[in-house]
């Protein structure tokens, strides 16, 4: 039994928005604590690590994912200045980003082509259903963007946040060891394909390991925003009429 | 560091506006970032207070995520039943994506230098 005491100011803490903005705080320092002692190894991306300790303790305490959000919108709402923000670390890089147009063209170009088609191929062959295929096809672009594509598609939004989550997490611990593999070490070309794969998420991995490599994720997450905007629907388009 | 939040605020709500007026399919935020971008090489420099501000929140991007992160639990029921198509071709494609756009670069970088050495000798 709880004392009746605790239960009020239980009641009183759970309607005020105080509460669960401190608790993700609390969740994610403490994830990034563990991340930074461990050298910032990837495996430990504090972004999973504190999502899961959220769920749980919301799940234990009972409490809604929309009284959740009242509290956590203000950590959400900074996600616009964020964007905005990442214009500064590009016009850092700007002698760089003009000798590499056409690299970085093409890059993009093949990034998100190769994104959009072997989700769709995955997850068709795997048996997907329709509606999360439809919600899967901007899994790469940053929520806002993604959100809006899936809306024209026929999908379901907030299950593409989701998945546009969990690829940026995915990007953000899987980039450092594809990209070795790949022998790739020019810091410009790591950051610019994690960005172009796995947006916001992985541009913040990126930030973490160097400025340049974060610069060129942010140009890579805003470049493929805008083009899988104008490619999706098109190509929908092509095979709905097919 | 008030003038540099006030700054990113503007941007962004002028970003908004725009995309609201000319029906545009980006989100505010990403025009708002092509405007600043813009604004800094018309200035041809960064402001010292607008440079550590935008430093501070990149440093932790990734806490910006989590709120709608937590989301997944709305979601679980679809998700765990599909499980497995969802993660193989998250990872898979994420995979993919992430070598394609990484070889693509290296190659078109790699051509480029040879072009310049060429036209050198």
């Amino acid at each position: 039994m709880i004392p009746p005491r605790i239960a009020d100011i239980w009641v009183y803490l759970s309607a005020s928005p105080l509460l669960w903005l401190t608790i993700t705080l609390i969740a994610y320092q403490a994830a990034y604590w563990v991340y930074a002692r461990a050298g910032f190894n990837p495996l430990l991306n504090p972004v999973p690590i504190a999502i899961v300790a959220l769920v749980a303790a919301l799940k234990a305490t009972g409490t809604a994912y929309s009284t959740y959000f009242e509290g956590a919108q203000f950590v959400h709402f900074l996600l616009g200045p964020a964007t905005v923000a990442l214009a500064i670390p590009l016009y850092a890089q700007f002698d760089k980003l003009r000798k590499l147009l056409m690299p970085l063209g093409g890059a993009l170009v093949a990034g998100s082509v190769t994104a959009i088609v072997s989700v769709l191929a995955i997850g068709w062959a795997l048996g997907a259903s329709d509606a999360t295929l439809l919600s899967l096809v901007p899994k790469s672009v940053t929520a806002p963007i993604a959100m809006g594509i899936t809306e024209k598609l026929g999908g379901i939004p907030s299950l593409t946040a989701v998945l546009v989550i969990l690829t940026g997490i995915s990007g953000a611990v899987m980039a450092k060891y594809v990209l070795d593999a790949l022998r790739i070490r020019d810091f410009s070309v790591r950051g610019f394909a994690i960005g172009v794969a796995a947006h916001g998420i992985g541009t913040a991995r990126a930030f973490q390991v160097s400025e340049e490599a974060g610069a060129f994720a942010g140009l890579g997450m805003g470049l493929n925003g805008l083009l899988t905007a104008v490619l999706v629907p098109v190509a929908v388009g092509l095979i709905r009429n097919f | 560091m008030l003038g540099a939040i006030t700054t990113l605020l503007v941007y962004q709500l002028v970003g908004e506006v725009l995309v609201h007026f000319l029906a545009l399919p980006v989100p505010g935020p990403v025009v708002g970032m092509l405007l600043l971008f813009l604004s800094l090489w018309f200035k041809g420099s960064i402001p010292d207070g607008l440079h550590t501000t935008a430093n501070t929140i990149l440093q932790h991007l990734s806490l910006l995520f989590v709120p709608a992160g937590v989301g997944v639990m709305v979601h679980f029921s679809r998700v765990s039943g599909e499980v497995v198509p969802i993660i193989a071709a998250v990872l898979g494609s994420t995979a993919l994506a992430i070598a394609a756009a990484a070889l693509t670069m290296q190659a078109l970088i790699r051509l480029h230098q040879h072009r310049v050495r060429e036209k050198q000798r």
